[in-house]
């Protein structure tokens, strides 16, 4: 279905990251928001709880961010499209609900506008470091959906992507940004709203005594109700059975977490998004993501000028990981390249599904950007090991 | 002398009949799920009853059931929620009200019912509940009381009393317990309540009025323990509490809060201590937005929706 006119602001715009991802999350039809303010992703509140009101929506401060991040999974129940918004320590604090979120099945977009850590770390200054924490970060066994947008246009771009994909899947959708991306203006243009897909929400067609919220479709995920439309759901974070019953037993427990898994893991390809840039035939390829993908393609773009062959291959969706993207990579490059403004996460899974190939991280701390001077000299040093012609000095 | 009697010997003749009639299916099964049942509770816990409470005030409210929902968070008094045929929600350690507000703000139409316990509204969830009040957030809390935590095997609670031995208390809680009452008006609830589960007529009586109350009602229920608060400080079973209660509460209708503080060797103060008119969170929003646009704003939102 098409969007909703009144949520989108059709236009041309210079605005930030921050600003920006407001704007997607308003035109992929997201009602109700609630926050808790941190630096650097307050101004994604600020905006929402500005426009929100003349839009027709809710927006609330909760007093925490475990309150805001389960006030948002009671606003889906209640029918809503739904969103939090925080940085490094309040994700830390949402941990628990990201688990509530998983095994509930509950559509809802989570963005981390992500600076350094760990701790309060560098609260004005980007860093990639959440990575990990949001696949992992909560207890138990599961999977979740992670976006990373490289520019103000992709926060309004991706957002909505990220709204559609936590409606399809019903599951938590994390948008990781930085605070790069998150506070870099750009211009930003807003398509008319005939021209943006919205995917609503799974709405069953059952009637009520037909009907069960953990019966799963074809594609692993169960179609959703909203309270108040008679269907009596009870909803539990304990293990359940298809009735959404208790059912805490070792088969029930495995029915579920697999399913819940594999909804993710089985449905992978078809979330896979990889924006490559000269992969076929490259004998390097540069792995990146978000803001550091831009810094890449400066480095990328100087060893071509050397002579050497580099692609770029920017991941938008993160999570789950593009196993089979990256397992070709492997089969045509001689070396990979791997920036990121942390000491080495999604490195770690792109050495998981490589063998054979040798893997160059290109670790930061984090606190500014990566000089692309860095990332090219890996890669001159990952052509050096590999024995390409001239090394790619001219 | 069982709980039916107790009830019986409380009630005034022409409802004596009505009681001692034993019915063919209990009238609070209807709104229970049947399919779920036996539940979880040891015998002599007092949330049975307070349940019992909750279904007899929400049976004869006239709501639309259908549009009743009930959030409940961890813990004995955590799993009421998924005995109650309603749109029922067990959601995490004490997040039950912020959960509550997101579903209750999401839309209006719905009656949203918290129902949790001391450990997870007080301790763990003491914020959130801190923060709903001061909102005056359309909803009632009802907190079952037993002094511990249960479901976790009889720990200290920020209810427990003091000198009683609790499992991570063992030589005697020295710490002193919350005034809930005190709580909740302070920091803004408008109707505040406290009964035992004893008072099994009153509680229907106070449920019904919180069911009622436009704004943030918080009602109180104390509840035995049998299992581990009673035995641990050798209190007898729940029968023997019950009888405590009865024998021991002061019908305290419209007393000062700060004064119905639980302590050894005084009366129990019961009643209905708190009730005042103020707008709730959604109205006065509505109030301040729609000074503040005009036309502009929207308060019913087009088709996603709004308040």
């Amino acid at each position: 279905m098409k969007a909703s006119p009144e949520g989108v602001l059709t236009g041309v715009h210079f605005i930030d990251g921050d600003h920006a991802a407001c704007e997607g999350a308003l035109a992929a039809g997201c009602r109700f928001v609630s926050g808790y303010p941190i630096t650097p992703s307050t101004e994604i509140v600020e905006r929402f709880a500005s426009r929100i009101p003349t839009v027709g929506g809710m927006f609330i401060q909760m007093e925490d961010e475990l309150a805001s991040s389960i006030a948002i999974l009671g606003a889906a129940w209640g029918g809503r499209k739904v969103m939090t918004v925080t940085s490094g320590p309040g994700l830390s604090l949402m941990m628990e609900h990201i688990g509530l979120a998983v095994i509930t099945e509950v559509p809802c977009v989570i963005v981390d506008v992500q600076r350094g850590g760990p701790s309060t770390g560098l609260p004005t200054l980007p860093g990639q470091a959440d990575m990990m924490q949001v696949k992992w970060g909560s207890h138990g066994d599961y999977e979740i959906i992670a976006l990373a947008p490289s520019s103000p246009q992709e926060c309004f771009d991706l957002m909505i992507k990220a709204f559609n994909m936590a409606e399809t899947w019903r599951c938590p959708v994390f948008f990781m940004m930085d605070e790069a991306v998150g506070h870099m203006v750009e211009r930003v243009e807003i398509p008319p709203a005939d021209q943006i897909e919205v995917v609503e929400r799974r709405w069953t067609k059952k009637a009520p005594a037909d009907y069960l919220p953990y019966e799963p479709g074809p594609d692993l995920v169960p179609d959703m109700v909203k309270a108040g439309d008679g269907y009596h759901i009870h909803i539990t974070g304990l293990t359940h059975d298809e009735r959404g019953y208790p059912a805490l037993n070792c088969a029930a427990q495995d029915k579920l977490v697999r399913r819940l898994s594999d909804k993710i893991l089985k449905n992978a390809d078809k979330m896979v998004d990889v924006r490559e840039d000269g992969c076929d035939d490259a004998d390097i390829i540069v792995i990146s993501y978000g803001i550091t993908s831009r810094v890449a393609d400066e480095a990328v773009e100087e060893a071509r000028a050397r002579g050497l062959k580099v692609g770029s291959a920017r991941l938008v969706v993160c999570w789950p990981f593009p196993d089979s993207v990256i397992e070709r990579f492997a089969r045509t490059a001689k070396a990979i390249v791997v920036p990121e403004l942390n000491l080495g996460q999604m490195v770690r899974e792109v050495r998981r599904v490589v063998s054979g190939v040798p893997v160059f991280g290109v670790d930061h701390a984090g606190g500014a950007v990566h000089e692309p001077e860095r990332i090219l000299e890996v890669i001159m040093q990952a052509a050096s090991e590999a024995g390409l012609e001239n090394g790619g000095r001219s | 002398m069982n709980l039916n009697e107790i009830m019986v010997s409380e009630t005034s003749g022409e409802t004596v009949e009505e009681t001692r009639v034993a019915p063919i299916e209990n009238p609070v099964l209807k709104l229970m799920r049947k399919d779920r049942m036996p539940h979880i509770w040891c015998p002599g816990c007092g949330i049975g009853t307070a349940v019992n409470c909750l279904s007899r005030a929400l049976d004869s409210s006239g709501l639309d059931l259908d549009k009743v929902s009930i959030v409940s968070g961890i813990g004995c008094s955590g799993r009421v929620a998924g005995y109650m045929d309603l749109d029922s929600f067990h959601t995490t350690h004490g997040r039950a009200i912020p959960f509550a507000t997101g579903l209750l703000l999401s839309n209006p139409e719905l009656k949203v019912i918290v129902f949790s316990g001391d450990g997870d509204l007080f301790a763990i969830g003491g914020n959130h509940f801190l923060h709903a009040a001061r909102r005056n957030q359309d909803m009632l809390v009802v907190c079952v009381n037993n002094y511990t935590y249960g479901m976790t095997g009889g720990q200290v609670a920020p209810t427990t009393p003091l000198k009683s031995t609790q499992s991570t208390m063992p030589y005697g809680n020295f710490e002193e317990p919350l005034n809930l009452p005190q709580l909740a008006e302070a920091a803004g609830a408008t109707y505040v309540a406290r009964w035992t589960v004893f008072h099994v007529r009153q509680l229907v009586k106070a449920i019904k009025e919180g069911l009622e109350h436009k704004g943030f009602a918080f009602i109180e229920i104390l509840s035995p323990c049998p299992t581990l608060y009673l035995r641990r400080n050798k209190l007898g079973d729940g029968v023997d509490q019950v009888r405590y209660f009865k024998e021991h509460s002061v019908l305290k209708n419209g007393a000062e809060t700060r004064e119905v503080a639980l302590k050894a060797a005084c009366p129990i103060s019961v009643g209905k201590f708190v009730e005042r008119q103020a707008p709730c969170w959604t109205d006065v929003r509505n109030a301040q937005l729609s000074a503040a646009l005009g036309e502009r704003f929207a308060s019913s939102g087009g088709k996603h929706g709004g308040n």
